[in-house]
C-alpha cells in the first residue's frame, strides 16, 4: 500500500483549477477537475517549461498557458499532435482533504 | 439452547438481515433486536414521500409488531445500548445487561452538522428519522413559515421539494458551484436547479454559510459570508452523515471512518458481526442501501456458518422528487482513456450522458428522460462491450439492432411533412421546394423559409436536407464554429445568449447543445466574456475560465514570471509615483524595468508569489492595475497638448486621463487601446489605434478601426464632436457596441470589417436614443466591472492563494 501526507483542504484548490506544492523534487501542480478529483503532475510542460498549475483545466486535462499543449491528468502524456509527458504523482481526497504521495517527501537520491 | 443474538439498531439493514436469517433458519438463534428510536424498522427511503404529504409513516413501516412476535424476535424499542463488554459478552442499557454469543451491530450513521456558531438553536434540524420528519411537517403548517436547507445534495433537495409542496417559502443553499456535484454533471445540475427554481425554491450555489442567526433559543435566519441574510422558521443541515462508530470504538473494535467488516462482515472480534452505515468495507463507506441489503444476505449466511462474500458493486442514484428525472450511476468524471456520448434536446430540458473505457459502459448521467437508466445500469454492471451498438447506444434499447445510422440516409428518408424547424413549424417540403426555386445556401433557405432562423438548434438538420436534395453542387458554408465543443459560430452562440436569456456557462452548454461537458480552452474564456459583457448583474465572472494573465492579473513571462504594469493616466505621472515604482522595483528584486511602447513603466520578472504584495505597495503609492494583461481598455497615449505644445488646439492631455478615468477595468473582446494627439501632426499616433482622436480647433475628431500590430491599418472617421463631453459619448457608446457584438479576440478593426462602418454609425452616431442606450449599458457595467483586482487581492486569503498550497521541502528538512 503507498503513503499518502496530507498537503491542504480540497476547497483551497479552486474547481477547474490547480495549486502549486512545492517538494524536494520540485514544483508539483495539484489539480481539481470539475468533478472534484485531484491529480498531481509535474508543474512543467515538456514543450518549454510553461508552469501547468497555470492552464485551463477541462475536462481530464489542462491547456498550458504558454503555447496551448493540452496534457492528460491520469498518465500525465501529451494530447493531439504534440508528443511528450509529464511525471505524475498518485492524489486523492479523503474527508475533504488532499493526500499525495509521501514520495513526494523524500530527497532526491543522491546516486 | 439456542445461541442469543443480539441486533443493536433497527434500521433498514439489520432488518433485511433479519428477514433473511429468519426465513433460511427460524429457530437458529434466540433473537434481541435494540433500537434507539421509539418504533421498529420502517422504511427510512420513504421519508421524503411522507414529508411531501404523498405517503403516511403507517405506508412506510416494513416490520410491524405482528411480524417481530410471529417470528419470535424479542424487540427493545427506545432503548439505546450504552456500552459492550466483550469481555463478559453483554451489551448494556438503561435498562440493565442482556448477554449475547453473537452480536450483530447495525448502528447507520450520524447526520453530521457543521458547528456554526448557532447549530444548537432550536429549530436547527437535521434529516434522519421520523422525529426529523415531524419537526419539519409541524414547522410548515405556520402560515408563510420560511425554511432553509443547507446542502444541495439528495436529502437536502428532498427536503426542500417536500416543504416546498407543503406550501413552505424554502432556499436551498448549496457550498459547491452546482447541485448533487456528488451524483451530477455540471449539465445535469443546471437542469436540475431549473426544475426547482421553476418550483419556487429559491437555490444558491457556491455558497458559504457563516453563521446562524436566533433569538430566544430559536433560529431566526442563516447569515452567509457574503453578508447576505435569509430569514427562516427552520433550518434543515442535510450536509452529509458519518458512519455511527462511537459505541464500536469504545468497545476496542478496529475503525476507520467506519467499523472495519471483512468480506463475511465480520469485525476484528469474531463473534461481533457488522452492517449498514456503519461499516468501512476495503476502504469504502456506503450511503444507499443497494449494497446494505448485499450485507444484509450476507451477514445472515455468516450467522448460519455458510459461506458468503459481500462485493461492493456500481450503485446508482434517483431523486425521490415526483416529477424529477434523474439517473446517475457510475463513474462519470471525464478523462483521457474515457470517451463522452452527449446527447441534448434543449427543446425538452433532456441532457444524457455516458461514460465509456475500453469500449465498455462506466458511468451515465441521465436528467429529464431517464427510461433508459436501467438499461444501461445493467449493461454498466455486465462490462458489455458497446463497440457494436456504440453509434446509436445513447439512444437506447429502442434503437438497437438494427444497421448503424446514417445521418443522411435517415433524412433523405424523411417524408416531406416531417418537421425540419420546430421554432418556426417549418417541414422538409417546404425546405425542398425553396431549395427548387433557387434557394441554395443555408442563408438563402433561412431568408426564404426562416428555417433555423430562430434558436438554430436545427441548421445542421437544413444543411443536411441541403445536401441531400443539391448533392454535389451543395457547398457548407465556411463558418466556423467555435471549437470542437459546439457546431455554433461565436455570433450564434452570443445571439442565443440574447435572445434565450442564457445567463451561466452550463445554461449555454445546454441550451446550445454542446458536444462536452464541462467546454474547453477555447470556447470557455469566450462564454466568459460574453456572459459578463451581456449579462454584467446575473452572471458572475468564472476566473478558472480566462487565460493565465487575466486570471492572475499579471503577464506570465517565459520563465513563469510576471511583469506588472501601474496605470500612469494618459502617460503623466509624478516623481512621488516613479519613487514607488523604483522602491517596489529595489524591494522585490525586479531584474527590468522598461519604459513600454504604451507610455507607462513595465515592471517584469515578479515572482507570483509577491504579486499581491507588490501591488498593495503600489496601491498605497495611489497607483491601481494597467490592465496591461487584459483583454480591456490598455492604455490612452496623449501628447502634451495646449499646456505646453505651440501647435496644440485642445487639452489633450486631460481628455486622454478623462477617457482612461472612464473606461478602465471594462473588459472586451481584445484589448482596446486609444490615444488623443493635440493637433493633426499626431504625436500620440491616434490614427493607428481602436479608438483615436485627432483634436482641432473647432473640436474633436472621433476615429475607430486602426491598427499597428499583425496588421498596420489607418484609422476611419466616426464623427466629429464640438465638446469633450459630446466625444466621450461617441467613444462610450462605439466601445459597448463593440463589446454587444463583437466576436471574441476579433480587434475592432476586424469587426468593422465585418459589420461595415454604416451600420456603426448608424447606432453610436445617428440615433441618438440608441447612443444613450449603449451609454447606460456600458455605465451599468462599469458600476461592477470597474474595481482595481489589485486593491481586491491585498486581503490575506488572496495572498495565500497566490502562494503554493505546502511547502513540502521544509517537511523534509525537520
Ligand atoms: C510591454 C509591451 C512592449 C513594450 O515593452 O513596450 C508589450 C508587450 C506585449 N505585447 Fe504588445 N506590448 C506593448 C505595446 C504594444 C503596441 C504599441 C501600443 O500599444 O501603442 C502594439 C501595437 C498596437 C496594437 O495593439 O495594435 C502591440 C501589439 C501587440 C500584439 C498584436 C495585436 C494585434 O491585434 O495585431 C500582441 C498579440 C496579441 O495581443 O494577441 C501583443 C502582445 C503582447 C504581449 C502581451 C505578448 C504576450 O501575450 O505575452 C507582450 C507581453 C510582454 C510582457 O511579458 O509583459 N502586442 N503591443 C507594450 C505594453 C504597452 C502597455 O503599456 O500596456
Ligand atoms: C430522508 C432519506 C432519504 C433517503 N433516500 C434514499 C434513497 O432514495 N435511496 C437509497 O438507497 N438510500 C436512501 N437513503 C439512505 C438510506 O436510508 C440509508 O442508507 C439506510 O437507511 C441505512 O441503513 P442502516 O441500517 O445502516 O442505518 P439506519 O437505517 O439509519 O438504521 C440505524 C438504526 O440504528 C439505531 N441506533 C443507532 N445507535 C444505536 C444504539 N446505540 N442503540 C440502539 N439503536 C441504535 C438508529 O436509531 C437507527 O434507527 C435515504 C435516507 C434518508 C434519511
Ligand atoms: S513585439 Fe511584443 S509580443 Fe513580440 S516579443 Fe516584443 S513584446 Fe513580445
Ligand atoms: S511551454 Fe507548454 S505549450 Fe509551450
Amino acid at each position: 500500500m503507498r503513503d499518502f501526507i496530507d498537503i491542504g483542504a480540497l476547497e483551497d484548490i479552486p474547481v477547474r483549477g490547480a495549486r502549486v506544492l512545492k517538494t524536494p523534487l520540485g514544483c508539483i501542480a495539484v489539480f481539481r477537475t470539475a468533478e472534484d478529483e485531484v491529480f498531481a503532475l509535474e508543474d512543467r510542460c515538456p514543450h518549454k517549461g510553461g508552469p501547468l498549475s497555470e492552464g485551463i483545466v477541462h475536462g481530464r486535462a489542462v491547456t498550458c498557458p504558454l503555447h496551448n499543449w493540452v496534457i492528460g491528468f491520469e498518465d500525465g502524456t501529451v494530447q493531439g499532435p504534440d508528443e511528450g509527458a509529464v511525471p505524475t504523482w498518485a492524489a486523492k481526497v479523503e474527508g475533504g482533504r488532499v493526500l499525495v504521495d509521501v514520495a513526494l517527501t523524500a530527497k532526491r537520491n543522491a546516486a | 439452547m439456542k445461541p442469543k443474538l443480539v441486533v443493536i439498531g433497527a434500521g433498514m439493514a439489520s432488518g433485511r438481515a433479519l428477514e433473511h436469517l429468519v426465513e433460511a433458519a427460524p429457530d437458529a438463534y434466540d433473537i434481541t433486536l435494540f433500537g434507539a428510536e421509539p418504533r421498529g424498522n420502517y422504511n427510512r427511503i420513504m421519508l421524503s414521500p411522507v414529508l411531501s404529504g404523498e405517503k403516511t409513516y403507517e405506508e412506510i413501516v416494513t416490520h410491524d409488531a405482528d411480524w417481530y412476535a410471529a417470528n419470535g424476535i424479542a424487540t427493545r424499542f427506545g432503548d439505546a445500548i450504552t456500552g459492550i463488554d466483550r469481555e463478559r459478552k453483554v451489551v448494556v442499557t438503561a435498562a440493565g445487561e442482556t448477554p449475547y454469543d453473537k452480536l450483530l451491530i447495525a448502528t447507520g450513521s450520524n447526520p453530521f452538522i457543521i458547528p456554526l456558531p448557532g447549530h444548537d438553536l432550536k429549530g436547527v434540524l437535521s434529516y434522519r428519522d421520523l422525529d426529523d420528519t415531524q419537526a419539519m411537517i409541524d414547522a410548515s403548517t405556520i402560515p408563510g413559515a420560511q425554511a432553509v436547507v443547507i446542502g444541495g445534495g439528495l436529502l437536502g433537495l428532498e427536503a426542500a421539494a417536500g416543504l416546498a409542496l407543503r406550501g413552505m417559502d424554502v432556499t436551498v443553499v448549496h457550498l459547491m458551484g452546482h447541485l448533487m456535484e456528488r451524483q451530477l454533471d455540471e449539465a445535469a445540475g443546471y437542469l436540475l436547479r431549473r426544475e426547482l427554481i421553476g418550483r419556487g425554491i429559491k437555490v444558491l450555489c457556491s455558497a458559504n454559510s457563516s453563521e446562524i442567526l436566533g433569538a430566544d433559543g430559536r433560529v431566526t435566519g442563516l447569515r452567509l459570508d457574503d453578508g447576505t441574510e435569509l430569514p427562516c422558521d427552520i433550518l434543515v443541515m442535510a450536509v452529509g452523515i458519518r458512519p455511527n462508530v462511537a459505541l464500536a470504538k469504545e468497545a476496542g473494535l478496529a475503525t476507520g471512518r467506519g467499523i472495519h467488516v471483512d468480506d463475511q462482515m465480520i469485525t476484528s472480534d469474531e463473534s461481533i458481526l457488522a452492517v449498514g452505515e456503519c461499516v468501512e468495507h476495503d476502504g469504502a463507506v456506503f450511503g444507499l442501501v443497494a449494497p446494505l441489503y448485499d450485507q444484509a444476505k450476507v451477514a445472515a449466511a455468516t450467522l448460519l456458518e455458510q459461506k458468503a462474500a459481500f462485493k461492493q458493486r456500481t450503485v446508482s442514484t434517483k431523486l425521490k422528487v415526483t416529477g424529477v428525472d434523474l439517473f446517475s450511476a457510475g463513474d462519470f468524471a471525464e478523462g483521457e482513456d474515457r470517451e463522452d456520448i452527449v446527447f441534448r434536446d434543449p427543446a425538452r430540458g433532456v441532457y444524457k450522458r455516458l461514460v465509456l473505457r475500453d469500449n465498455r459502459l462506466i458511468g451515465a448521467v441521465m436528467y429529464g428522460d431517464t427510461a433508459d437508466g436501467s438499461w444501461f445500469f445493467g449493461l454498466m454492471n455486465d462490462g458489455a462491450d458497446m463497440s457494436e451498438m456504440r453509434e446509436t447506444l445513447i439512444f437506447g434499447p429502442a434503437y438497437q439492432g438494427g444497421a448503424a445510422l446514417d445521418p443522411m440516409v435517415a433524412v433523405a428518408a424523411l417524408p416531406d411533412e416531417a418537421e425540419i424547424c420546430g421554432c418556426n413549424g417549418i417541414c422538409k417540403g417546404k425546405i425542398t421546394t425553396a431549395i427548387a426555386n433557387g434557394a441554395t445556401t443555408l442563408d438563402a433557405v433561412r431568408m426564404t423559409t426562416k428555417a433555423s432562423g430562430s434558436c438554430g438548434t436545427c441548421t445542421g438538420l437544413v444543411e443536411q436536407v441541403l445536401a441531400v436534395t443539391l448533392g454535389e453542387d451543395y457547398a457548407a458554408p465556411a463558418a466556423k464554429p467555435v471549437c470542437d465543443c459546439t457546431d455554433l459560430t461565436h455570433e450564434d452562440v452570443r445571439r442565443l445568449i440574447k435572445a434565450s436569456e442564457l445567463k451561466s456557462m452550463a445554461a449555454v452548454m445546454q441550451e446550445c447543445g454542446w458536444k462536452t461537458s464541462c467546454g474547453c480552452h477555447v470556447c470557455r474564456p469566450a462564454l466568459n466574456f460574453y456572459l459578463l459583457a451581456d449579462w454584467p448583474l446575473e452572471y458572475l465572472d468564472d476566473p478558472q475560465s480566462r487565460f493565465v494573465n487575466e486570471r492572475n492579473h499579471a503577464n506570465i513571462q517565459k520563465d513563469g514570471t510576471f511583469s506588472v504594469v501601474p496605470r500612469m493616466w494618459g502617460g503623466i505621472t509624478t516623481p512621488d509615483e516613479l519613487r514607488a515604482i523604483a522602491d517596489a522595483a529595489d524591494k522585490y528584486a525586479v531584474p527590468t524595468v522598461k519604459v513600454t511602447g504604451g507610455q507607462r513603466i513595465d515592471l517584469l520578472g515578479v515572482k507570483k508569489a509577491d504579486l499581491p504584495a507588490i501591488w498593495s505597495d503600489l496601491n498605497d503609492a495611489g497607483m491601481v492595475s494597467g490592465h496591461a494583461y487584459a483583454k480591456g481598455l490598455r492604455t490612452v497615449k496623449t501628447c502634451v497638448g495646449t499646456d505646453h505644445c505651440r501647435f496644440g488646439t485642445q487639452d489633450s492631455t486631460a481628455f486622454g486621463i478623462a477617457i482612461e478615468r472612464r473606461m478602465w477595468g471594462s473588459w472586451t473582446p481584445h484589448k482596446v487601446k486609444m490615444a488623443v494627439s493635440g493637433c493633426p501632426r499626431n504625436c500620440a499616433e491616434a490614427t493607428c489605434k481602436d479608438v483615436g482622436v485627432i483634436c482641432v480647433d473647432s473640436g474633436f475628431e472621433v476615429s475607430v478601426a486602426g491598427a499597428a500590430g499583425m496588421d498596420v491599418k489607418e484609422t476611419e472617421a466616426l464623427g466629429k464632436a464640438p465638446t469633450e463631453d459630446e466625444a466621450l459619448d461617441l467613444i462610450v457608446a462605439f466601445v459597448q457596441l463593440y463589446r454587444e457584438n463583437a466576436k471574441y479576440l476579433d480587434r475592432p478593426y476586424k469587426w468593422v470589417a465585418k459589420v461595415g462602418m454604416d451600420w456603426v454609425r448608424e447606432r453610436v452616431v445617428e440615433d441618438a436614443a440608441s447612443r444613450t442606450a449603449l451609454i447606460g449599458r456600458f455605465d451599468l457595467s462599469q458600476g461592477i466591472y470597474q474595481t482595481d483586482p489589485w486593491a481586491e487581492r491585498a486581503t490575506p486569503k488572496a495572498q495565500r492563494d497566490f502562494a503554493p498550497l505546502a511547502n513540502l521541502t521544509l517537511e523534509a528538512a525537520e
